[in-house]
């Protein structure tokens, strides 16, 4: 009889879910409400890496700014300094040679394909599937390779320039590129042998973490999540920069906007990058890779020594003597796991006057309650997995 | 669909909008504080207008303008089937920083408005949970103002002529 009561009177667990849990990957901190295995309600914190970049931007010259953008989504940070970039291009109104505009689309797809990497294998991980992830990373090893030789670093990159890129890829870059573009299909196509298919794994993601497209959108979901729930929409198509219109690529759309989707949407996406460097690559024009805006972009350093123009340009844009329009602009780019928009108002002075980051993470991360009610503690971690949230990238 | 959008707010809300500039690609609504969770709402829920997507909102602070639109709230609406983009902006003074919430017709704002709360103490009133998001709650001042400078006050060699803002 005794039983009987304690039922009616129901006592739930608290669990904390984070901040340092090996499996959230990043400072995340849920504080679950268990009742047995079943999540009832979670609160989240975020903030714990929080380095006030709207704030350091309101300091720092607009070329400076590139290296904040870096540390926002740090698994395809290049595609995060091109955003940067085309939005102050757009702010003074220049115009990007074709070559250094399609160089751009190349880095862009190739981190968008190492971000993906990222996504997919810790999915598997997270499922209990080590070995798709050592396989896997090696490919992504090999992007950042290319990055590496292209700007000499493989994380944060600070890649390209404001008005194009600061070097033309050299030989070793297209021997690592070329070996790249060569051996990641196999590599790829032996990771979806692994798991694609696979039965274990399929009824382990499968319905996992659901979301409607209704609510995707009121909860402001971009990108890969988004378009998982079966919305149709890409920047790269609907606001077209850096010559996208170009390429001819599909946009792989889900119906359930469950992890599983999630999973095949972004392993679509690979093949679609995949697709979009090839034609890049076939269709390269010849001509400058940098615009020539002396005011943003720092001469060649042999001029530099022996020329006063050069002299003098290079002492302007070093300590931010620029002259700048007034006025405000938004620029919005496909990152790697949404729309990842700039906002800057300019008002003539060498810093913005304000800096805003529409960060897709920070914006799709409150959904993660909603996503997880009611499903159980392991899958509670797999949803976050799949959802790719990056910690840089939400507490900016 | 500028022409449009200005018409139909006419029509509806004669008084809400006071101003209107283009920015770029960017058309850009100045709204009357009173009015803009009306605005804000017919625009949603309008079928021709359909602005059913929250971009983006952040707050702007003006310390140079007249004080009765020191500070600034900025929203952007995205219409995606027919790919059109706006900004809406409205002005309100120091001492009167309530704003309504959004939170009931876009679940995205929740975080939204409460980073703009921790940033620059914009209160919305009807808010599920005002508190600070990404700063520490024992902050007690709202760092995106202008008046809290990132550089240390005490330093003078650090002049604004040489090295800005």
């Amino acid at each position: 009889m005794k039983q009987v009561e304690d039922i009616e009177e129901k006592h739930y667990t608290t669990l904390n879910l984070g901040p340092t849990h090996p499996a959230t990957h990043g400072i995340f901190q849920n504080v679950l409400t268990m009742d047995g295995e079943t999540i009832v309600d979670s609160v989240q914190t975020v903030g714990y890496i929080h380095r006030a970049f709207e704030k350091l931007g309101e300091r720092r010259p607009y070329n400076q700014i590139n290296v904040l953008t870096d540390r926002l989504n740090y698994c395809s940070a290049p595609i995060n300094n091109m955003g940067w970039f085309m939005t102050v291009e757009k702010l003074i109104g220049a115009e990007i040679p074709k070559r250094a505009q399609y160089l751009r689309v190349i880095i862009m797809e190739l981190s968008r394909i190492a971000d993906h990497i990222i996504c997919d294998t810790v999915i598997g991980v997270d499922s209990g599937a080590l070995s798709g992830f050592l396989h896997l990373y090696q490919s992504r090893e090999k992007i950042y390779d290319i990055f590496e030789s292209i700007c000499g670093a493989r994380l944060t990159t600070n890649i390209g320039r404001i008005g194009g890129l600061e070097r033309d890829f050299s030989e070793s870059t297209w021997g690592h590129l070329n070996l790249f573009l060569k051996e990641f299909p196999v590599k790829l196509k032996e990771f979806q042998k692994l798991l694609d298919r696979n039965r274990i794994f399929m009824d382990r993601i499968i319905g996992v973490g659901s979301i409607s497209a209704e609510d995707a959108l009121s909860y402001g979901f971009t990108g890969p999540n988004l378009r998982a729930a079966g919305v149709d929409y890409d920047v790269r198509v609907m606001n077209p920069y850096s010559s996208y219109e170009d390429f001819e690529f599909d946009i792989p759309v889900g119906t359930a906007g469950d992890t599983f989707d999630r999973y095949t949407v972004r392993i679509e996406e690979m093949w679609q990058s995949l697709r979009i460097i090839e034609q890049a690559i076939a269709k390269l024009p010849d001509g400058a890779f940098h615009a020539d805006l002396p005011y943003f972009y720092l001469p060649p350093k042999v001029d530099v020594y022996s020329k006063m123009e050069a002299l003098i340009y290079h002492f302007k844009v070093i300590m931010g003597e620029t002259e700048l329009p007034v006025g405000e602009v938004y620029h919005a780019v496909e990152g790697g796991n949404g729309e990842l928009g700039y906002y800057i108002i300019s008002d003539g002075g060498r810093t913005p006057f304000r800096f805003h980051i529409r960060r897709p993470g920070f914006i799709y991360y409150q959904a993660y309650p909603h996503m997880i009610k009611g499903s159980m503690l392991s899958d509670a971690i797999i949803t976050m997995s799949s959802m790719n949230v990056i910690a840089g990238e939400l507490d900016a | 669909m500028t022409e449009l959008i200005l018409q139909k707010l006419k029509e509806k809300f004669p008084e809400a909008v006071v101003g209107f500039e283009q920015q770029y690609d960017f058309p850009i609504f100045i709204i009357d504080k009173n009015h803009i969770k009306e605005v804000l709402t017919e625009l949603k829920i309008d079928e021709e207008l359909n602005f059913h997507f929250l971009t983006t909102m952040c707050g702007i602070h003006y310390p140079d303008n007249p004080q009765e639109s020191e500070f600034c709230m900025m929203y952007q609406l995205h219409n995606m089937p027919k790919n059109i983009r706006i900004r809406l902006k409205t002005f309100m003074p120091k001492s009167d920083l309530h704003v309504p919430t959004v939170t009931d017709l876009w679940k995205t704002a929740n975080w939204m408005e409460r980073q703009e709360y921790d940033f620059f103490g914009f209160i919305f009133e009807g808010h599920p949970n005002l508190t600070r998001i990404l700063n520490m709650d024992e902050m007690n001042y709202h760092p995106l103002r202008k008046e809290y400078p990132l550089e240390d006050l005490r330093r003078d060699d650090k002049d604004d002529k040489m090295f800005g803002r």
